[in-house]
């Protein structure tokens, strides 16, 4: 394993008495990339914020780049590329000044960051749009320039918080792509996510948050295998009846998780136990057999859904 | 078995045969809406543009009265100097009551907040709008007068009975300024385009005898002063508070109404061009 | 884990700590004109208005004043005119210093407010290696910037209006400076901290720099009034700036402890408003 480029021990964040992080230990080896999914409020946010060196930890201790935050903030920010979860662009800039401005925070003279700002531009597919206000570009075009903004310095890190949060579905694709081309570049990303997809789909490691504690950790892979089966037989018998057919089925398949609108049945084959369901009579409006996913596994953690 | 539509008591709200589209007549929906917004969110500031022409009054009025001594008006009364500059003062503030509503908060309904998209996507009509619009900054102008006028009663600087004739004077001041204002700003598309308004605003507020009779200046520049609105609304109000009439307060008046009349026209195309068409 | 390996883990942390460190320098020793640099840059957007009523203020502000209400003035009071000068050259230092508060009201209320709230770059600069009091140094930076060449512009057309008996005059683009960017530093502060706009811009305007204006003894001398309002004057820095641009631009006979009371009050305020900005920064930064 690569040497870790962040390390987290018992970290906690509090505010006044509400513990938003709470003695949550990690550790992020270089290349990789790591993944902190729980649902909103979890402590993801601040945790990054603490991570980025914005933010001063209540207790525990972190490394980031082998330096301590609470000194070295500079120092940890000039290799970090930050995404947050609300874009924060000038608006009062055009699409290019954006990047040249951010630029010149790192201290990269202006003939340097004037060429790296139409490379990022490229990346960022805005090449066209250089000139155009913030404001003119559409919600994925924001995001993909402030992932570009982020990259202006060449990070070690890059931090990103919710990243396609409120994108339509082809606009994350997009940025999916970009962000797995950066790290097939060798840039450590580490990122918060409350959609599962992404996570299974961008992370090789990650954590799975929960009021402010680690509830489980390993690969998606892993995490699905240790927490859950393989495939989930999902049934809908119509809201009032979920509850009364679930007490007859009770002990089909591994487990069994009854939501308000349908009922989760975990189990090796799927198909088997709804050819059983069928056999006892019971025949549900609709029915569904698909692969487990993280949110059946933050579901088996919490006992609750992840998006509400 | 059929069932009968429910009719509702009327389809349409009356239209008047010659504004066609223009106008359903129900401008007050509008100025409703701007009482409560203004009620809800930001009346201390609405409250607080009453005290600026008394900040001014009191300084000047104080402060200036022993260096500057009585000065002639333009009918040649002489007056102590708070009597002189109290009537531009209540002009001023009627004008910046105006302008400030039908530009600065129209500019950012119709550029921002897109309210006007949403009420002109009703059965309200441009010159509802307008109309509505206009006359909030009226209430607003007028209402900063009643103030103004109370502290001249109360300072003795209303010389003349006719002084009262000063109020609805105001109001036409402020329905001039608003009307106007509301026409320019619907041209306007930035922010930097907006500060040419206060550019425009600050000369004509100093110049037009507001603190001095304009017989200081050469002719020529007399001529350009005597062009501009706030002249010939500083000239009626002052006339009317010192009770001294004259026949040019006619004039002053005529000034107005042309102005009242090419604003609504003006702002009610625009805003025809902008939104419906 | 070898020894070996356990060595390279060590040397590649070692490396990218190196590296770090050696990255932080420039923006730690330069932070504060990287976000001056940001802001005039925002500002060029502005910069037709700027140049225009950097112009138009000091040559409308003076003709109506200091030719205008002057020749009433002038005429009343007759030779001995207003504190032994003219009108034109008593009311002249205190325009210029007007012009400078004027300039500060703009630059520290809306960008200051905008940088957290609608247009939140502060955060984007703090994510980069910019720390808080970086940024407010920056953002006083940047009011300097405007407002020194705007009392420069002023000066000229006051000394076009004849309105600066000698050059020594030319002092007055400190004191007005000095005046703007004390009263600016007393408004940073407030606006830096405003979590929502409830209009408290134009509560400043109208109660805090329309009054100071106002009764600063800027169109006359604060003996004019009476008494109960004086103290409006004593504390106003904006009096404070006016009486000493009056000292150096026809020198006003007053007491040198007066004079030297002018300069601590606004430097006074100036240093102390500027470690507020600071703190209000960082604090509202680390959340």
């Amino acid at each position: 394993m690569p040497a870790p480029v962040i390390t987290a021990t018992s970290l906690t964040k509090k505010y006044k008495e509400f513990a938003a992080v709470d003695g949550i230990s990690f550790e992020v080896a270089a290349g990789e990339s790591f993944g902190l999914l729980g649902p909103n409020g979890a402590g993801k946010s601040t945790t990054m914020r603490m991570v980025g060196a914005v933010s001063t930890r209540t207790s525990g201790d972190l490394s980031v780049l082998g330096l301590d935050p609470n000194h070295f903030g500079p120092e940890i920010r000039s290799q970090l590329g930050v995404v947050p979860q609300a874009d924060n662009l000038d608006q009062e800039l055009r699409v290019r000044d954006n990047l040249i401005v951010y630029g010149r925070y790192f201290g990269i003279p202006l003939r340097q960051i004037s060429k790296k700002a139409d490379e990022l531009l490229e990346f960022a597919q805005l090449s066209d749009r250089a000139k155009s206000k913030v404001d003119d570009l559409s919600g994925g075009m924001k995001r993909r320039l402030t992932i570009a903004r982020a990259l202006v310095n060449d990070p070690k890190i890059l931090l990103l918080d919710e990243p396609t949060t409120g994108l339509d579905p082809q606009a994350r694709h997009v940025l999916w792509d970009r962000l797995f081309r950066l790290k097939e570049q060798g840039t450590t990303l580490l990122l918060t996510t409350h959609y599962m997809d992404e996570a299974e789909q961008l992370c090789d490691r990650l954590v799975v948050v929960d009021k402010g504690t680690i509830m489980a950790e390993g690969s998606p892979a892993e995490l699905i295998r240790t927490h859950s089966s393989r495939e989930v037989l999902e049934v809908r018998f119509g809201s009032e009846r979920n509850a009364v057919v679930a007490e007859r089925i009770a002990g089909a398949g591994d487990r069994i998780e009854v939501l308000p609108d349908r009922i989760l049945i975990y189990s090796a084959n799927g198909e088997a136990e709804l050819v059983k369901l069928t056999e006892a009579g019971l025949d549900p409006i609709t029915s569904l057999v698909r692969r487990s996913s993280l949110e059946d596994v933050f579901l088996r953690l919490t006992g609750r859904s992840l998006i509400e | 078995m059929t069932i009968a539509p429910t009719q509702p008591e009327r389809v349409a709200p009356a239209r008047s045969w010659f504004l066609g589209a223009l106008y359903a007549g129900n401008a007050r929906t509008v100025v409703s809406r701007g009482i409560l917004a203004t009620r809800s969110t930001n009346y201390l500031v609405v409250l607080s543009g009453f005290f600026e022409p008394i900040f001014y009054l009191v300084s000047l009025g104080f402060g200036l009265n022993a260096l500057v001594g009585p000065v002639h008006t333009s009918t040649g009364q002489l007056v102590p100097y708070a009597a002189f500059i109290a009537p531009a003062l209540l002009a001023v503030s009627a004008m910046n009551g105006a302008i400030y509503d039908s530009t600065w908060n129209v500019f950012f309904k119709m550029n921002y907040s897109k309210l006007y998209q949403g009420m002109l996507s009703t059965s309200l009509g441009p010159l509802d709008v307008a109309l509505g619009e206009i006359s909030l900054a009226l209430l607003r102008g007028g209402a900063y007068a009643i103030g103004f006028m109370i502290v001249m009663q109360v300072l003795g600087l209303n010389l003349a009975w006719t002084a009262i004739f000063a109020l609805p004077a105001v109001l036409l001041i402020a329905f001039g300024f608003g009307s106007l204002g509301m026409a320019v700003t619907s041209y306007l598309k930035t922010f930097q385009q907006m500060d040419w308004i206060n550019f425009v605003l600050l000369p004509m507020f100093l110049f037009s005898a507001t603190f001095y009779p304009i017989t200081v200046y050469p002719a020529a520049i007399q001529w350009v002063v005597q062009a501009l609105p706030l002249w010939h609304g500083v000239e009626l109000v002052r006339g009317l508070t010192t009770g001294d009439l004259s026949v040019a307060m006619l004039g002053h008046v005529a000034y107005y109404l042309v102005m009242v009349i090419v604003g609504v026209i003006f702002t009610t195309t625009r805003l025809k061009a902008l939104f419906l068409d | 884990m070898t020894v070996n390996e356990a060595r390279g883990m060590r040397s590649v942390t070692e490396a990218a700590r190196e590296v770090a460190i050696r990255a932080g320098a420039k923006p730690r020793r330069w932070g504060s004109w990287y976000v001056a640099e940001h802001r005039i840059r925002s500002m060029r957007s502005y910069l037709r208005t700027i140049i225009a009523t950097s112009i138009g203020n000091p040559v409308v502000y003076l003709f109506a004043l200091g030719v205008g209400l002057a020749s009433l003035v002038d005429r009343n009071v007759g030779a001995g005119g207003v504190q032994g000068v003219s009108y034109l050259a008593f009311v002249a230092p205190a325009l210029i210093a007007s012009a400078a508060v004027t300039v500060a009201a703009e630059e520290c209320t809306y960008p200051m407010m905008m940088g957290f709230k609608w247009n939140p770059i502060f955060y984007a600069m703090n994510a980069a290696p910019i720390s808080g009091k970086q940024i407010a140094n920056g953002m006083i930076i940047s009011v300097l910037v405007r407002m020194v060449p705007t009392t420069i512009i002023y000066f000229a057309v006051m000394l076009a209006f004849g309105a600066v008996p000698s050059l020594v005059g030319g002092l007055l683009v400190l004191t007005a400076s000095l005046t703007g960017i004390a009263v600016g530093l007393v408004i940073m502060p407030y606006t830096a901290s405003i979590q929502e706009d409830k209009g408290q811009m134009a509560m400043i305007q109208r109660f805090g720099i329309l009054p100071m204006f106002l009764f600063s003894g800027t169109f006359f001398p604060l003996s004019q009034l009476p008494v109960y309002l004086q103290w409006i004057g004593w504390i106003s820095p904006l009096w404070h700036g006016t009486q000493l641009g009056r000292v150096a631009s026809y020198g006003l006979a007053e007491p040198a402890w007066l004079t030297a009371a002018h300069i601590a009050y606004l430097a006074a305020l100036g240093v102390v408003g500027w470690k507020l900005t600071q703190r209000v920064v960082v604090r509202r930064l680390n959340k």
